[in-house]
């Protein structure tokens, strides 16, 4: 019981740094981009090779895991993102779709169809008993993780003049241009960050998740539950719906397994009728 | 005379802490040509989004034709007889004039779910599109779409449709707003020949308008009601000329 | 706008057969004459709005004659109109009424296991169980349209696409019915109207499916041109003015979303008793995706749209995936990015352009 708990908590925090960049673009920037997950995959194959092309150590990927798609995101924000910020959420939509799908087949083309292993550190793997609850260590490792990020990313939200720009940019860009905001830059940054957090994700969570190229796909719709239901107004709100999801999903995937991912899915629809704005919405 | 065709009583509205409309009781008399003046912010668009339904009242009650319409629906009370214009022009843009009317008159007869049958299935209706248009000097522009005609025409359409729900009450919420000279007077002559039992309340900033054409006027500041009279009246009451000279050049 | 118009209008019922026929005479028909309008010159205006053109008459002729053109490969003109008829059915919902969606794949999946299962264990007859099929997915689409009537394109979007989810996971768990990952096989149909044997080489499939679409399109074009279809049109442009003018939002938008699903469910239908196969496939998101993508490519909100785009796409499926199968979706998705910054609007310019050309051609008034 508190095992599926506990491995529901670390799914959660996993799910939460994966979406944590889509909660800023959609939740702030009201970019609706699907191709979010196309970023985590980067990071997680960033990681697969330089394991098993170059011997690097699992740990010492992770930096390089966030770094390569936060650049690809810098990039593509610059160049194909931008002009459609304007654009209707079909089009948004439809655009980052097609992303997803040339992610996931040059992938395939690259790298293969099969699933990717990523060997964890041995001192990351088995796992204690607490109290009798098994606990993996390498959940706790990736709960660890989880909890520092999303601190931080609070923070930097809330407390630095990065955060603060930031929002005043996403209420009215112009009159954040106004006072002398770089809005530009800053949506540059800020969507580089989010994908450089979706690759780190990636990358911790292959070994949980499995990795191959229809991540994006299989992912998609989980990222858009824990944004919808976590509501659009900050981070705590996706957070605590990541958290609710993890633990709801391993817990349905244990207990009804027959049901698949039936239950996650009607929440969502449930939670989208009953409270669009989200299950965590607090007045803006 | 004495049975008003729109009446509210004790409207309220607030949005959060913030109160837009401040127990409104007013009356729309049969026939009317009625102004609602006020400066910016007076909260006269929400009062007239209450009494389309578009805005539900925290509290009071609305009565067409001693029919309480508080909770119904704006499709339901433009069958009821009351339509309206928009301050920022609310069109079909996709659509010619012609069809645009036809879909109000369509709507008006209840023919708005036949799938079976023909837009020119029921040639009078569309003989009374073409008349209205013809009314509302539309008629050179019947068939072309509405994005491309101009700023005053769209106006003019903007009326046409609401006059061709065939409504006992118009409400008219800045007919005039942004209407290049050129294209006003065409626009004030329209409203001018409204139909006189067509009962009209006109929202308007524009003075000069609002003294050719209404015999009553109301002036809301702040969501209340603070004169309510004839013209001369209300040009002379001290209360109005402070609201509007505070207001600078609105006045 | 004084172009010519066929003197007396054609109605807009017909056969494949008489429209084939009528297009000499319209043809003919067309010179720059007008036809004297009559009593109101509005009432002539609308005649002539809703009369056929040149061009259609073309269209549906060189569909009815391809297969002379291209006898080996009725297998891909039968996938190209039913992949026209699923558009068709999204361009009803999307270019009509407005309303986005990402899983119209469900209404084409129930459509087609509930025309795979009858067959199987009920009858064999294909036009009883095209009916049961379009039932099945306007029931669905009853159902769940009330779910699509409030929010926003992103909560719509979203919801559409959970539904097509829900649907997939269940047939993936509903072994006994819809056997799973293995689907359903060994589906035998009998003759169409007890006379025309499917054959392998895709004859009468194509026929079949041809015939529906058009019979379909037929009573769409109707429905889009009554004053039901234009209070969709009133919706999509502007909903505050729309109800403003009397138009009940929610029922229009409940049966355009029954009937939308009902021609999805028709295409699911067709799928199934023309390839004697029911898969999970019917039911994956690649198929909205790819949907969308049609739509783009031809236009949204004049019918002719889905189909233009169906025959576009399905030829370019065709060459792509006969060099390299595996990789398709990675030209679908470069379509769609290059569609979607800006391509759309180039093609759509383009287009225009020829149409105009081809209606001087013939004289026709541009659509």
């Amino acid at each position: 019981m508190l095992t599926i708990l506990f491995d529901g908590v670390a799914y959660g925090m996993l799910l939460f740094i994966l979406a944590s960049g889509l909660a800023v673009t959609l939740g702030l920037m009201n970019f609706v981009n699907l191709a979010h997950g196309s970023f985590a995959m980067a990071g997680g194959y960033v990681t697969v090779v330089l394991m098993q092309r170059y011997g690097m150590g699992f740990l010492a990927t992770l930096p390089v895991a966030f770094l390569v798609p936060a650049l690809i995101g810098a990039v593509l924000e610059r160049t194909l993102y931008r002009p459609l910020y304007d654009k209707s959420h079909l089009d948004q939509v439809l655009f980052s779709i097609g992303l997803v799908f040339m992610s996931v087949a040059a992938v395939d083309y690259f790298m293969g169809s099969q699933q990717q292993l990523v060997h964890v550190p041995s001192w990351l793997q088995g796992r204690f008993d607490v109290a009798g609850v098994g606990i993996g260590r390498y959940r706790s490792f990736v709960i660890a993780v989880c909890i520092v990020i999303a601190v931080l990313l609070q923070f930097v939200l809330t407390r630095t003049r990065f955060g603060s720009q930031l929002r005043a940019a996403v209420d009215d860009q112009r009159v954040a241009r106004g006072l002398g905001i770089e809005v530009g830059t800053l949506f540059t940054l800020t969507f580089a960050i989010g994908s450089g957090l979706a690759g780190l994700g990636g990358a911790l969570g292959a070994e949980m998740l499995g990795l191959d190229p229809t991540f994006p796909l299989k992912f998609m719709i989980y990222f858009l539950i824990v944004v919808t239901v976590g509501g659009r107004a900050g981070l705590i709100g996706p957070f605590l719906a990541a958290l609710l999801i993890g633990v709801a999903d391993v817990a349905g995937k244990y207990y009804l397994p027959q049901a698949g991912a039936f239950i996650i899915y009607a929440v969502m629809i449930l939670v989208l009728l009953i409270r669009p704005q989200g299950l965590f919405a607090a007045a803006r | 005379m004495n049975a008003p065709v729109l009446e509210t009583i004790g409207l309220v509205k607030r949005f959060g802490g913030l109160l837009a409309t401040n127990n409104v009781s007013f009356r729309l008399e049969r026939g009317a040509r009625h102004a609602l003046i006020g400066p910016n912010g007076a909260g006269k668009t929400t009062f007239v989004n209450q009494l389309t339904g578009v805005v539900k009242p925290t509290e009071g009650q609305i009565r067409l034709e001693g029919r309480d319409i508080t909770g119904s629906r704006p499709e339901a009370r433009v069958r009821l007889g009351m339509s309206r214009t928009f301050q920022i022009n609310q069109l079909f843009r996709t659509m010619t004039p012609l069809e645009m009317l036809l879909l109000v008159l369509g709507e008006r007869e209840g023919r708005g779910l036949r799938f079976w049958s023909r837009l020119d299935a029921r040639g009078d209706l569309v003989d009374e599109a073409a008349a209205i248009a013809a009314r509302f000097r539309l008629d050179d522009a019947i068939d072309t779409t509405i994005a491309t005609l101009s700023y005053g025409k769209q106006r003019q359409l903007e009326i046409a449709a609401a006059f061709a729900a065939r409504p006992r009450v118009l409400l008219l919420d800045e007919p005039a707003a942004g209407v290049p000279e050129a294209e006003r007077q065409d626009l004030l002559n329209i409203v001018a020949d409204l139909p006189e039992d067509v009962s009209v309340l006109l929202i308007e900033h524009d003075m000069d308008l609002v003294f050719r054409f209404a015999t009553r006027i109301t002036v809301l500041v702040n969501g209340t009601v603070i004169a309510d009279g004839e013209p001369a009246a209300i040009a002379a009451d001290p209360a109005v000329r402070a609201a509007y000279l505070g207001e600078g050049e609105d006045a | 706008m004084n172009m010519a118009s066929p003197t007396t209008p054609l109605p807009a019922a017909g056969t494949a057969a008489n429209a084939a026929t009528a297009a000499g005479t319209a043809a003919n028909v067309a010179s720059p004459a007008t036809a004297p309008d009559t009593a109101s010159p509005a009432r002539a205006l609308l005649r002539r709005r809703r009369a056929w053109k040149p061009a259609e008459f073309l269209f549906w002729g060189a569909a009815l004659l391809a297969p002379l053109a291209l006898p080996r490969s009725m297998l891909l003109m039968n996938e190209i109109a039913i992949l026209g008829l699923f558009a068709l059915s999204l361009d009803l919902i999307l270019g009509y009424a407005g309303i986005v969606s990402l899983g119209h794949a469900a209404f084409l999946g129930v459509g087609a296991y509930a025309a795979g299962l009858f067959a199987l264990n009920v009858s064999a007859d294909p036009l009883a169980g095209l009916v049961v099929a379009m039932l099945a997915a306007s029931v669905l689409g009853f159902l769940t349209s009330f779910l699509v009537l409030r929010g926003t394109d992103l909560t719509r979007l979203m919801v559409t696409l959970g539904v097509a989810l829900l649907l997939f996971e269940a047939a993936n768990s509903w072994r006994s019915l819809t056997g799973g990952a293995d689907g359903l096989q060994g589906i035998a149909m009998d003759p169409v109207l007890g006379l025309f044997d499917f054959d392998l080489k895709g004859r009468t499939a194509y026929f079949y499916s041809l015939a529906v679409l058009f019979l379909l399109f037929l009573a769409a074009r109707r429905m889009m041109g009554s004053p039901f279809g234009l209070s969709l049109r009133a919706l999509r442009d502007n909903r505050l003015r729309a109800s403003a003018s009397g138009v009940g939002v929610n029922g229009r938008l409940v049966l355009v979303y029954t009937l939308a699903a009902a021609y999805a469910g028709a295409a699911g239908g067709l799928l199934a008793q023309t390839t004697q196969f029911v898969s999970l496939d019917v039911l994956e998101f690649h198929r909205s995706a790819d949907l969308m993508l049609v739509l783009i490519i031809g236009g949204t909100g004049w019918l002719y749209g889905g189909l233009i785009g169906a025959v576009l796409f399905e030829l370019f499926q065709d060459v792509v995936s006969a060099a390299t199968p595996q990789y398709w979706q990675f030209w679908v998705g470069l379509l769609l990015v290059v569609f979607v910054s800006g391509g759309r609007e180039a093609v759509h310019k383009a287009g225009a352009a020829l149409r105009q050309r081809v209606a001087a051609l013939f004289g026709g008034r541009r659509p």
